[in-house]
């Protein structure tokens, strides 16, 4: 399906949502008490421009055959995953304070067959591209029109797999599939520059024969935009790296690595909401 | 005696009977899959040869995938093949796949419930002069502990060649194992396959003793027991194909009607088969048992029988455990 160029209207709308999101996943780390901010928060740009404008999807029939496929990879941002999909219809917004406790169908990290709307389990790192792979291969074979997104860390370009899987679908000409590299410069143990060097990032995945797209990914618009130009690009698969400001919209938590694998205390969360809130009102005046 | 009714190979025992490698089998039945059922994908990592891949490859081109030498993109490929509705076979050497992409198997096939056939090759010290680093011997145990993983070990090629045709009639994760070498024919294609199903290949009336074997071993253990039979002792050969999910009961059933035991398995004695059979004897009825298979230890090159031999896997060490588990 066509992804339409947005209109100053929908943008507006888009950054409202994931301003609602961010709240939304505020809530459940806080409710939680375990789990992955940083990564989360930056990444929710992404996600609502994926579930609300990009992605053909049916929340009311989460196995339409012809519907886009979005995997993610890096599992252990899930609750900005699980976030849209509750916004989407999936499910209820109320169930997302189950996240991680006994008896939930929010695992703390996506298990395919619990709940509706995921289509891969993921959490150890590298996997995400060669199921992506997987997915779109099948699309190639029975000729479907489906295009399959997997959104991946920076972090996991360092496993072996993940390389194993950019020469394959190079190989295959996936034209059908792209993916997303959430390129926030932070990983569990510090910034990925001092942890293992990626740079120069975009120069690999074109010398591996890719199409290789650079953006800002907390720029909605941006971020429509290169996965437009990627659909219609044809004999190779893209690659957005999106550039990304981990912890995105809450002050003490933006570019601090400390954030990746941690969740808020409660007066933290008071204050990340407070915060939100501030920036809801920003988008709103700034709009009109 | 061999069991008449399950129509056994009664040339078993000539000096001329009929070898073939068990993967022989594993490749024949691809192709009849792929004939009968388009869902059927091949996907293999550089061996396409070695396991037996190329006829489905030659046959059905499109929906073979040459995956080059890394098992994991291969095992999470598939999967994603798989749950976009395709029936994806893996192939490999066993010591690659599920040996070095086992993770990568548990999170995005086993446990993302991926119907995913998963071939490892060249298992058990059978695999002869490539050594140790080739030969699998731990795969029965790294399968076997995954939830709803199901796992078969064929005892010859026409077995291997019903077990994959069954296990892509399975709506989930499957292990299939094989080895390298040509062994020796036991079944007919009249014999009939259950899964699930242990079967007593070699039969008597008042057994002291019952193997339970799986792979080629099967035939060692019927070696033995022949041997035996000379001697009077009598012993049952129990076939076991399905490591999981097996008939508990059966087991039981089989191990009692002798009340003492022999594992026989190409394997770790760790973990595997006899692993298998203590866990059901421990939990439903304490039986003595004697394990044949490798001792906690690394083989090495060399040719396969002269491996089987020094490794105590051969007839004379089955008929030396089934003497100690009598005297005990």
């Amino acid at each position: 399906m066509d992804t339409p160029a947005l209109t100053q209207e929908k943008l507006k709308d888009l950054e409202l949502k994931a301003n609602r999101a961010r709240e939304l996943v505020i809530d459940m780390l806080l409710e939680a008490g375990s789990g992955h901010s940083a990564g989360s928060l930056g990444m929710a740009d992404i996600f609502v421009s994926l579930f609300f404008h990009i992605l053909n999807h049916n929340p009311k029939k989460p196995n339409l055959v012809g519907r886009d496929r979005l995997i993610l990879s890096n599992g252990h941002i899930c609750p900005i995953y699980y976030a849209v999909l509750a916004m989407s219809g999936y499910f209820e917004i109320s169930e997302l304070k189950t996240l991680r406790k006994i008896n939930s169908r929010l695992q703390g990290h996506p298990h395919r067959t619990s709940l509706p709307g995921l289509e891969s389990t993921s959490g150890p790192l590298g996997e995400g591209i060669s199921q992506a792979i997987g997915i779109a291969l099948s699309g190639k074979l029975d000729r479907k029109k489906y295009h399959t997104y997997v959104i991946a860390s920076d972090g996991e370009q360092q496993e072996g797999n993940t390389w194993e899987a950019v020469m394959f679908a190079a190989k295959h000409k996936l034209d059908n599939l792209t993916l997303i590299i959430d390129r926030n410069n932070i990983q569990i143990d510090g910034f990925t520059e001092n942890i293992m060097p990626l740079e120069p990032l975009k120069e690999k995945y074109l010398s591996f024969n890719w199409n290789v797209i650079e953006i800002d990914g907390n720029n909605i618009k941006e971020f429509v935009e290169s996965v437009r130009t990627a659909i219609a690009f044809t004999k190779k698969p893209t690659v957005i790296i999106a550039n990304t400001i981990p912890g995105k919209g809450v002050s003490f938590m933006e570019k601090d690595f400390t954030w990746h694998g941690k969740s808020p205390n409660q007066e933290e969360a008071k204050k990340a909401l407070n915060e939100l809130r501030t920036l809801q009102g920003r988008i709103q005046s700034e709009n009109q | 005696m061999l069991n008449k009714k399950l129509f056994l190979n009664q040339k078993l025992f000539d000096h001329d009977a009929l070898t073939k490698p068990t993967r022989d089998g594993f490749g024949e039945a691809l192709v009849e899959l792929g004939n009968t059922n388009k869902d059927v994908v091949v996907l293999t990592a550089d061996l396409s040869e070695s396991t037996r891949t190329q006829e489905f490859q030659n046959n059905f081109p499109n929906r073979f995938f040459e995956i080059g030498v890394a098992e994991q993109n291969m095992a999470a490929i598939a999967a994603g093949l798989a749950v976009s509705g395709k029936i994806p076979f893996i192939s490999s050497y066993a010591v690659f796949s599920p040996g070095k992409n086992w993770e990568t198997i548990r999170t995005t096939i086993v446990y993302n419930r991926a119907n995913v056939k998963i071939a490892g090759h060249h298992a058990g010290i059978m695999t002869g002069a490539d050594g140790a680093t080739h030969q699998a011997t731990e795969d029965i145990a790294l399968t076997r502990v995954l939830p709803g993983l199901s796992v078969f070990v064929p005892c010859d090629s026409i077995e291997a060649k019903k077990i994959i045709l069954e296990s892509a009639q399975i709506d989930g994760p499957v292990y299939l194992r094989f080895s390298r070498d040509k062994t020796p024919i036991i079944t007919t294609n009249k014999t009939p396959f259950e899964v699930g199903k242990p079967q007593v290949f070699w039969e008597t009336n008042n057994p002291k003793v019952t193997i339970f074997a799986t792979g080629y071993m099967t035939y060692n253990a019927l070696l033995a027991a022949k041997i035996l039979e000379q001697k009077q002792i009598e012993i049952l050969v129990v076939n076991v194909a399905t490591i999981k999910p097996v008939n508990e009961s059966e087991i039981v059933e089989l191990a009692k009607r002798s009340g003492r035991v022999v594992s026989v398995e190409d394997h770790q004695v760790m973990g595997g088969l006899g692993g298998m059979i203590s866990e059901i004897l421990a939990k439903n009825s304490p039986l003595p048992i004697e394990f044949i298979g490798l001792q906690d230890t690394f083989a090495e090159s060399g040719n396969p029988k002269d491996l089987i031999k020094k490794y105590k896997m051969d007839e004379e060490s089955i008929i030396e455990a089934v003497y100690k588990v009598i005297e005990r």
